[in-house]
């Protein structure tokens, strides 16, 4: 388990983290998602304990990260945003590196090299020095020492930023296979992400969390959850079909294409049967029909833009 | 303690992965010789000795030696390498003292390739080899107090050129302290005890006398102390712009 408790860190005058505290358990993904600069990295190298914190305490499985660096250290597998690795060493020499550093001997150092290698696909390069080798792989060569030691704890820094969507959707698996008695904290932009690996979300902006709940939950905060979105083949009024049904809030056009409607519902009711009967009673011309679970977009600008003017 | 000697092990295996460990000791290997032979007049003295191979060391270390240290954290910095290897379970000492220790063993590996000189001079003459070895301890013990300047400038700095002029700046005032010329240019009113203290920092006072065959446990004890500080100095530096 990992407790954050009241966490902050100040740079000079500013303060990146302010006061954050939650807690993640064996076997949840948690998606840390914010704005550049909220201060997700930050919160990553704290955690890790590669910056200390100005006020507030990290706790891994009990071991307080400035207290027994060592230990929570140990229990800890990283990938640095950006996954640096050392440029003049072959992806063999490097892992064979990682794993001595975290305590393998012998024989085992083999073993989970060779693991690791299998793991995440490296085996064709690693002969090779990783100054040579393309994004995708220099990636995955630092999620492999990030493995090395199937540790309780990963913290994933972007860990799919600049692959291409064959290699996203094997970082995204590889991570769920992790996952399963792990604590996997993973910092992305990339909010199709969230959906697809996450069992839990923490939306950070400016330093302090401003929305935490399963992406369901996040999602249904949308104002387009249980939204109607239909395709129209020729020009009719919707709305004035809908003006009497007091669950509708809204008809919305899609920005980007002019037959499509978005008919919202107000606070968040299931609106799906009724506009579907009058639908079919007053013969829309419809050729798409289906109900939004809500956009997760929607509630990120949301929550780290209210922040934004609250200040 | 555990990861000291596989941080050492990785850093000396990477000077041997680029050309730069050959460059650094070929290059060190002609100079010593062009030092040695050419400007020391080895020949022309008629004496059974090295001291002009030694007492060229400090000038050549100032340029040589900045170059080795000035990648040691400068590069880690760029890299975010820093950020890999302080976020594994290694202990700060170990990783400041494994860099410096591979740097130092590759300058001494470099020390040890000069052995030809020796061989020359017992050739040539009868030497007092007891002296000679204690002046290669020596040269390696001053190389170190070089390099941890080094560790300490570049420590400071993401910019390895940044950290190599700092460094080959600090390291030459701490090469003139003893000197006399700025000894002698000291103001009569400045008190003598200071400008003792101010000479005893200086690298060429305790190298001299090593060189001449002097073997006082003092010099030694200095460069250890010297190096143990500006190490100190390094892991601190670290720890204090790693946020940077």
């Amino acid at each position: 388990m990992i407790e954050i408790t009241n966490l902050t860190k100040n740079f000079d005058q500013f303060t990146a983290i302010d006061a954050l505290t939650f807690t993640v358990k064996e076997g949840e993904v948690l998606g840390f998602l914010g704005p550049n600069g909220a201060g997700k990295s930050t919160t990553m190298k704290l955690i890790t304990g590669f910056l200390s914190a100005s006020h507030g305490t990290v706790r891994i499985d009990g071991f307080d990260i400035s207290e027994n660096p060592i230990e929570a250290k140990s229990l800890m597998g990283y990938l640095p945003e950006g996954a640096p690795s050392y440029g003049d060493m072959t992806t063999l020499e490097f892992l064979n590196f990682v794993a001595q550093v975290r305590g393998f001997r012998g024989e085992e150092i083999d073993q989970r090299v060779q693991h690791v290698l299998d793991e995440v696909e490296l085996n064709s390069v690693s002969q090779q020095t990783i100054e040579t080798l393309s994004k995708g792989f220099k990636r995955r060569v630092g999620l492999a020492q990030a493995i090395m030691h199937d540790p309780k704890v990963l913290i994933l820094d972007e860990p799919t930023d600049g692959l291409d969507p064959n290699q996203k959707h094997h970082v995204r698996e590889l991570i769920k296979n992790l996952a399963r008695d792990k604590i996997v904290i993973i910092s992305t932009h990339i909010l199709e992400e969230v959906t697809a690996v996450c069992s839990r979300a923490i939306i950070i902006a400016q330093g302090r969390i401003v929305a935490d709940g399963t992406p369901a939950e996040l999602e249904s905060r949308s104002k387009y959850h249980q939204a109607v979105s239909v395709r129209l083949s020729e020009n009719y009024d919707l709305a004035a079909d809908l003006a009497d049904l007091s669950e509708v809030s809204e008809v919305e056009k899609d920005g980007e294409d002019e037959m499509v409607f978005r008919i919202l519902a107000s606070d968040g009711k299931s609106i799906f049967s009724q506009v579907s009967g009058i639908a079919q009673a007053e013969h829309w011309p419809v050729t798409e029909f289906h109900v939004s679970r809500g956009q997760l977009e929607d509630v990120f600008r949301t929550v780290t833009q209210q922040k934004r003017g609250a200040q | 303690m555990g990861n000291l000697p596989i941080i050492f092990k990785r850093e000396l295996l990477s000077y041997f992965a680029t050309p730069l460990a050959y460059i650094f000791i070929v290059i060190f290997l002609i100079s010593n010789g062009i030092f040695t032979f050419d400007l020391g007049g080895f020949y022309a003295r008629g004496q059974a000795d090295l001291l002009p191979f030694f007492s060229f060391h400090p000038w050549l270390y100032l340029f040589m030696i900045p170059a080795i240290a000035m990648t040691l954290w400068a590069d880690e910095r760029k890299t975010g390498t820093i950020e890999l290897l302080l976020t594994l379970p290694v202990r700060l000492a170990d990783a400041v003292l494994g860099k410096f220790l591979a740097a130092w063993a590759l300058i001494g590996i470099a020390l040890l390739l000069t052995f030809p000189i020796w061989l020359t001079v017992n050739y040539l003459g009868d030497p007092d080899n007891g002296v000679i070895f204690a002046a290669y301890l020596g040269s390696w013990f001053m190389a170190g107090g070089f390099l941890s300047i080094g560790s300490c400038m570049s420590a400071c700095t993401k910019n390895s050129v940044i950290a190599f002029i700092l460094t080959v700046s600090i390291c030459f005032i701490f090469v003139i302290m003893g000197s006399p010329i700025l000894l002698n240019a000291f103001p009569a009113w400045i008190p003598q005890f200071f400008v003792d203290a101010f000479s005893a920092m200086g690298f060429l006072t305790h190298f001299d006398s090593i060189a001449k065959g002097v073997l006082d446990i003092r010099d030694f004890l200095f460069f250890s102390v010297f190096i143990a500080a500006w190490l100190l100095a390094s892991a601190v530096v670290i720890e204090m712009k790693k946020a940077n």
